[in-house]
């Protein structure tokens, strides 16, 4: 390769204050390989003595070209590369390109599909928080909690791997619907992590919530207010820990959330504290919704009937020459999309999740963008740790729940 | 559409002259670049669009003009409402205003777009590459710009080929 040019301080002179300049504050380097950084995420803090005067966030290290990558592929066989991107949430990160494609070509998704959607999110974001709940506590030396918290993300799994033969990376749901229907031992095993979760939740609180020992260093740090939220477009837990009641599931219904009977739960202080409230309350509720989405699982098809966009099922494909023709086709070929662009919005554990497709009337995606909560909320990072104590960046960082997959695509 | 966002986009047709199209339910307006930055103020000021989604570009090569179609997504908490601006721009040297100081979260966007299309905004605070590494050549996401595999050399454009592949001699 041709010479590789280093980074002279010149270009970030911009980035930092005069006092950097003249030794007076130091710049410290942090990651990309700081364990506690979440993956592979650079800070360059500033430093006055212990104290942070600026951190600017470095991101790309995991940056993997799936927008690009996507457009070369056929709007099924895209969907894969989706769930490498926040790989704590694939099931949601399917569901929201699926959402896209149906809007784009205008197909429907039978409601049992919709209610499997529902459930698959919802024990996805459940187990996101507890890896969530795991790793900050774990930055902020609660080895424990971690220990506790993988337990319950193992039942999670467990079910993942039942229905889709992959524990993380799913891509069990496909445009108009879900792959195949789910085994008979889905709906028992869900029934039984909805039956423990809930005192596991509380569980994780008595040994947090009150324990000082947390809330020292969770109380009043890293403290954000619901303008900034909105004015660097935060979203999730942490313009709800600012006590803004914004939910897309709430205000933005998709697959059905609309008939569901939850709560968004808020806290005011805006601090790491403040979005762990959110969090756990957040966990509960998933629970409850789960169990609902339990009680009205309604027998019927998993996927959409229409033949244009969804292959046939293996036994119809040796009876019909139809179908035949529409499974070759569809995967040979794929489905042609028209020439327009939609927006699809969901509530990923992290904020908002969208995704911006634009199709050319072929087979292949023209533009494909992720609208990622983790790239967003990363940028409040300067925002959220000026002032505090280089030990407290850690804590920050964890708590603003980031994926690397997530933020760098 | 909801009937806030019908007048939002009439409005907006008489002062800033956009065209406005709806599919799926997402409604677009297409915007031209000199009014950029007062639509924007005019956006978030006066109709509430207090947070942005998005900011990200399509690119329509081989088509020159325009080449680049800059996306935004705005949306309205008070009005829970969704609005896609499009500004067409030209593929000779294309360079837009910043929103950056009308909504602080679209650096890092604006960023992103600089990077994976080369589109620069004037203004901008810091616009440094963030997803590429920093001494990358190209933009990534242009159509023109290939999905990474080896150029095959064949007798009659080996020559051609070479003096453009980069090898470990240098």
């Amino acid at each position: 390769m041709t010479n590789i040019r280093e980074v002279t301080v010149d270009e970030l002179r911009h980035l930092v204050s005069d006092r950097a300049m003249t030794g007076e504050t130091m710049l410290l380097n942090m990651g990309p390989q700081h364990p506690s950084t979440h993956g592979v995420l650079r800070l360059l803090l500033e430093l006055d003595g212990e104290i942070v005067v600026n951190c600017i966030p470095d991101i790309g290290f995991l940056h993997t070209g799936v927008e690009k990558n996507m457009e070369a592929k056929t709007y099924q066989k895209a969907e894969v590369m989706t769930d490498r991107l926040d790989y704590m949430n694939s099931v949601g990160n399917n569901l929201v390109y699926c959402l896209a494609v149906e809007k784009l070509v205008g197909l429907d998704v039978p409601v049992r599909a919709q209610v499997l959607r529902v459930i698959l999110t919802e024990l996805q974001r459940i187990s996101s928080h507890l890896l969530w709940l795991g790793t900050s506590c774990l930055d902020l030396a609660a080895m424990s909690v971690f220990l506790y918290a993988m337990r319950e993300r193992e039942m999670i799994l467990g079910v993942m791997e039942m229905i889709s033969g992959q524990r993380m990376m799913t891509t069990y749901i496909r445009p108009g619907g879900v792959w195949r229907d789910v085994p008979s031992e889905f709906v028992p095993a869900v029934q039984e992590i909805v039956n423990v979760m809930p005192g596991r939740i509380a569980e994780y609180e008595s040994m947090l919530t009150k324990n000082m020992l947390f809330t020292e260093r969770t109380q009043g740090i890293g403290v954000i207010s619901a303008e900034d939220c909105a004015r660097y477009g935060l979203s999730g837990p942490v313009i709800r820990g600012a006590g803004v009641a914004f939910d897309l599931r709430k205000a933005r219904p998709y697959s059905g959330y609309e008939q569901y009977d939850f709560e968004v739960p808020t806290y005011d202080t805006g601090d790491i504290f403040g979005r762990y409230m959110v969090r756990m309350e957040e966990m509960r509720q998933s629970v409850r919704i789960v169990r609902q989405a339990l009680s009205r699982l309604p027998a019927g098809p998993v996927l959409s009937d229409n033949r244009k966009f969804v292959p046939p099922p293996r036994s119809e494909i040796g009876v019909s020459m139809e179908a035949l023709i529409h499974h070759f086709k569809l995967w040979t070929e794929g489905f042609n999309a028209p020439r327009e662009s939609v927006f699809a919005t969901t509530e990923s554990p992290r904020g908002i999740l969208g995704v911006f497709l634009e199709g050319d009337g072929g087979p292949k995606p023209y533009r494909v963008h992720y609208v990622t909560p983790s790239f967003v909320n990363l940028q409040s990072m300067p925002l959220l740790t000026r002032q505090h104590f280089v030990a407290d960046v850690v804590g920050i960082i964890g708590s603003i729940d980031i994926v690397l997959g997530d933020a760098d695509r | 559409m909801s009937e806030t966002l019908e007048q939002i986009v009439k409005d907006m047709k008489e002062r800033f002259a956009v065209e406005s199209s709806v599919y799926a339910g997402d409604t677009t307006l297409l915007l031209s670049p000199e009014y950029l930055q007062a639509a924007f103020q005019t956006l978030r000021d006066e109709y509430h669009f207090n947070m942005i989604v998005d900011v990200t570009a399509v690119d329509y090569w081989p088509q020159q003009e325009p080449r680049f179609h800059v996306v935004y997504h705005i949306y309205s908490m008070l009005n829970n409402d969704i609005l896609r601006v499009r500004v067409p721009l030209n593929g000779n040297g294309p360079h837009l205003p910043t929103i950056e100081k009308i909504y602080p979260g679209a650096n890092w966007k604006e960023r992103e777009v600089w990077d994976l299309f080369g589109i620069t905004f004037d203004g901008h605070s810091d616009l440094r590459r963030i997803v590429m590494p920093y001494d990358w050549q190209g933009h990534p996401l242009r159509k023109d710009y290939p999905l990474g595999y080896e150029e095959v050399q064949f007798t009659f454009n080996a020559a051609e080929i070479d003096k453009r592949k980069p090898y470990a001699k240098d």
